[in-house]
């Protein structure tokens, strides 16, 4: 699946209402750390069906990130069944993202 | 079998891999995160030769897209030991082994935590290390600073442009960092010095809301903030290597000039290596160094 853009428009329908677990990467362009690991998540995406991962810019959706509690970035946030199942903060790995897919 | 294997991405490692794959040795960087290392963070380099002026994220993109254009492999894992076999070393990681004729560490350095209860708990809801990345995050709130070095004083300086008030801490009574960057914190109306003091409680419910400060005689205090911006350092990241490389009382690697450690065949390079000057370009230096070091050596080998 294609990477989704997270907006405070479709945050419920992309994300809470969602019947498989979504990623979220909190992430801006000028965070270098969040840039290098945009491949890594793009290729987790086209990988695996089983999970939803949505991209939010976190200057364009400030009130998303503060209502989240998001003040580092990158930060991924996994949420199951509209609550928040786990959450890495800083540059990970590929297989780092896996177990948090996974292990939640 | 690589003929040699660099652990560390960063502008050290990345050098060190163009030097091998120029030298026409079969190249694997293993790298725990991502490429780049700690420069990434850094928006504007200009001290490096050439560029009057280049991001950290472009400098480490070309970088890494250079080594690439001459055949460097990667894989993204963690080293957690390298073993020595004599002729060969083999690095393990959690989900392989690699061989290699010569190794060079290149694994930088990580932030020194504070120590206090619920800081990798909170570390992204208010805790942060790296005042450049997150800083924007507290625009008009107040923050605190611990930490007496430049980097404190200058995250200080930094935070005083974008929060309301800034808080900086220090378990002393003067700063290590430049007298001029102190003097232009004290002109900061914003800015308040907290010295002889450190920090001993967060306060905080889903995100940081607050910190104790305990000052020498025990009195405390309580600051109503919302971001902590922790600057006491930064720590080797040699901690898996103690068994094949010496290391100082610091943690770092006990090198010479030529980045050579006790164990023939293993090489350092970068900011995990002792010396005395720690910037982008002694970083790739290193590497340039470390990786001619390697090339002989292995012609040396016979295998």
């Amino acid at each position: 699946m294609a990477v989704i853009t997270g907006t405070a428009d479709n945050f419920d329908t992309e994300v809470l209402q969602s019947d498989i677990p979504v990623l979220v990467d909190f992430n801006a362009d000028w965070c270098g750390p969040c840039q290098i690991l945009k491949p890594t998540i793009e290729e987790i995406a086209e990988e695996n069906k089983s999970v939803k991962i949505v991209s939010v810019n976190i200057d364009d959706e400030e009130d998303l990130s503060d209502e989240y509690d998001v003040f580092s970035i990158p930060c991924l946030v996994l949420f199951r069944n509209g609550e928040e199942a786990g959450r890495s903060v800083g540059l990970k790995n590929k297989d780092e993202i896996l177990d948090l897919i996974g292990g939640n | 079998m690589y003929d040699i294997i660099i652990i560390g991405a960063g502008p050290a490692g990345l050098t060190a891999a163009i030097y091998a794959r120029r030298a026409a040795k079969s190249t694997l960087v293993i790298e725990a995160k991502g490429f780049g290392g700690q420069i990434i963070k850094t928006p504007d380099i200009e001290n490096y030769p050439v560029e009057q002026h280049i991001s950290g994220l472009d400098f480490a993109t070309k970088l890494y897209n250079q080594t690439v254009a001459l055949g460097a492999e990667f894989i993204f894992e963690k080293a957690t030991s390298i073993k020595d076999n004599g002729k060969t070393k083999t690095v393990v990681t959690p989900k392989s082994e690699y061989e290699a004729k010569a190794v060079i560490i290149a694994t930088g350095s990580e932030s020194r935590l504070l120590g206090v209860e619920g800081e990798a708990e909170f570390t992204g809801r208010g805790v942060s290390y790296c005042a450049t990345c997150d800083g924007l995050f507290f625009r008009n709130k107040a923050v605190a600073v611990v930490g007496g070095g430049n980097t404190a004083l200058e995250d200080a300086l930094y935070m005083a442009d974008i929060a309301e008030k800034v808080y900086l801490i220090h378990r002393r009574d003067e700063f290590r960092g430049e007298e001029t960057t102190v003097s232009r914190l004290k002109e900061r109306e914003n800015v308040e010095i907290i010295y002889n003091s450190t920090v001993t409680k967060l306060i905080a419910d889903k995100r940081l809301r607050g910190i104790e400060v305990t000052d020498k005689q025990g009195n405390t205090r309580e600051l109503e903030i919302r971001g902590l911006f922790v600057a006491v350092g930064r720590i080797p990241e040699n901690k898996n290597f103690g068994d094949i490389i010496e290391l100082d009382a610091s943690g770092y690697a006990v090198s010479s000039e030529n980045c050579l450690t006790k164990t023939n065949g293993v090489f350092v390079a970068g900011d995990n290596r002792g010396k005395e000057v720690r910037q982008l370009v002694t970083a790739t230096a290193d590497g340039a160094v470390a990786a001619t070091q390697a090339v002989r050596y292995i012609s040396n080998l016979n295998i």
